[in-house]
């Protein structure tokens, strides 16, 4: 029986997308058998960061409304034998899925694969309802600024009401530079006012930019900086200890710090 | 000192990290101070069920709200009592 994890954020633009595909590929890697399910009913995206948009033909809404089967809707990634999209439907709305529908369709899912990373959309409403459903774990992805805390603050309260047992933060586009400046917030900053664990840190990477544009997750180049840190965090995913953090070079006290909050 | 250098060092000293963090607290104090009418009228209940084992309450005319003063939230209930029941004990 898989995992179910939802990666949520509460504001949009933080890269819960990106973060999804990332982590999604990286699992993929460390040969596990991943689903991502797009649950941004209306504004699909996970297909073309993955490069995978050409491929669609059933939808999420098509698998659940029983108009066709589960098979006809995964789709098989590019590179990576254990790696399948669900994606989103593009025209309909984020009420075209109840609650119910999506927990049994991620319980299905939670059978053939190791792990259903349930990409959601932003907001509170239903969409983001839908999307925590069926999940056993959460992922919530904050960027160091106070809109994006704010919003992750509102949304692990919910998922605390919800009653998904195990959340954890990713810190997402970090500029270790800024941070050393002190116009930044840094890491033990955002987890003293979020009282949260931490499973991932991820540099701000204008790769992530020139991924997206081909449509290619970071994981699979070598040289990103945030590709890495993904990487990192999936082990951290499935349960390793003790997994190095990167050195971002620019401050090595900083990182320092970081290794102490995991070591606590 | 030159024009640019002027700048970097009223910068620094601002960091304006710590101004992010302190409107941060401040944000949040007031969100989380917000209950939802579920929480607060199930709070309601059960607290004239306690009350209501010692004295006798006007459970029509209970008031509960949650202020945030000072940054710090408090719970505010004003419960009218019709009657203090008899001593059960010696």
């Amino acid at each position: 029986m898989g995992e179910v994890i939802v990666i949520t954020s509460g504001k949009g633009g933080v890269g819960k997308t990106t973060t999804t595909a990332n982590i999604g590929t990286a699992l993929a890697k460390l040969n596990h058998k991943v689903v991502l399910v797009d649950t941004d009913i209306g504004l699909r995206n996970l297909d073309v960061v993955l490069g995978l948009e050409n491929r669609i033909v059933y939808d999420i809404v098509d698998v659940v409304k029983g108009n066709c089967r589960l098979n006809q809707a995964l789709i098989k990634d590019k590179r990576l034998e254990g790696l399948c999209l669900l994606p989103a439907a593009q025209t309909k709305d984020k009420n075209a899925i109840s609650i119910e529908e999506i927990k049994k369709l991620t319980n299905e899912l939670s059978e053939i694969f190791d792990y259903v990373i349930v990409d959601c959309p932003a907001g509170i409403e239903q969409g983001f309802k839908n999307a925590i459903a069926g999940a056993d774990r959460a992922i919530v992805v904050a960027t160091p600024e106070v809109s994006s805390v704010r919003d992750a603050d509102r949304i692990i309260g919910l998922l605390e009401a919800n009653e998904i047992k195990e959340t954890r933060l990713i810190i997402n586009r970090l500029r270790p530079q800024m941070v050393k400046q002190g116009d930044m917030m840094d890491i033990d900053d955002i987890l003293d006012i979020l009282s949260i664990k931490l499973i991932g840190v991820i540099p701000e990477d204008e790769f992530i930019i020139v991924s997206t544009n081909r449509g290619e997750p970071a994981v699979n180049n070598p040289e990103s900086m945030a590709g890495k840190a993904y990487l990192n965090t999936a082990r951290r995913i499935t349960g390793e200890e003790d997994v190095p953090f990167l050195d971002l070079e620019v401050v090595e006290s900083f990182m320092d710090k970081i290794l102490k909050i995991f070591k606590k | 000192m030159g024009f640019f250098d002027f700048f970097s060092k009223n910068k620094k000293n601002t960091g304006s990290k710590n101004i992010a963090k302190d409107r941060l607290k401040l944000v949040l104090v007031h969100d989380r101070a917000s209950m939802s009418p579920e929480v607060m009228e199930a709070l309601r209940k059960e607290l004239i069920q306690v009350i209501s084992k010692y004295v006798d309450v006007d459970s029509n005319n209970i008031e509960v709200e949650l202020n945030d003063n000072n940054n710090q939230a408090t719970l505010v209930a004003n419960i009218p009592i019709n009657q203090i029941k008899r001593s059960r004990n010696v």
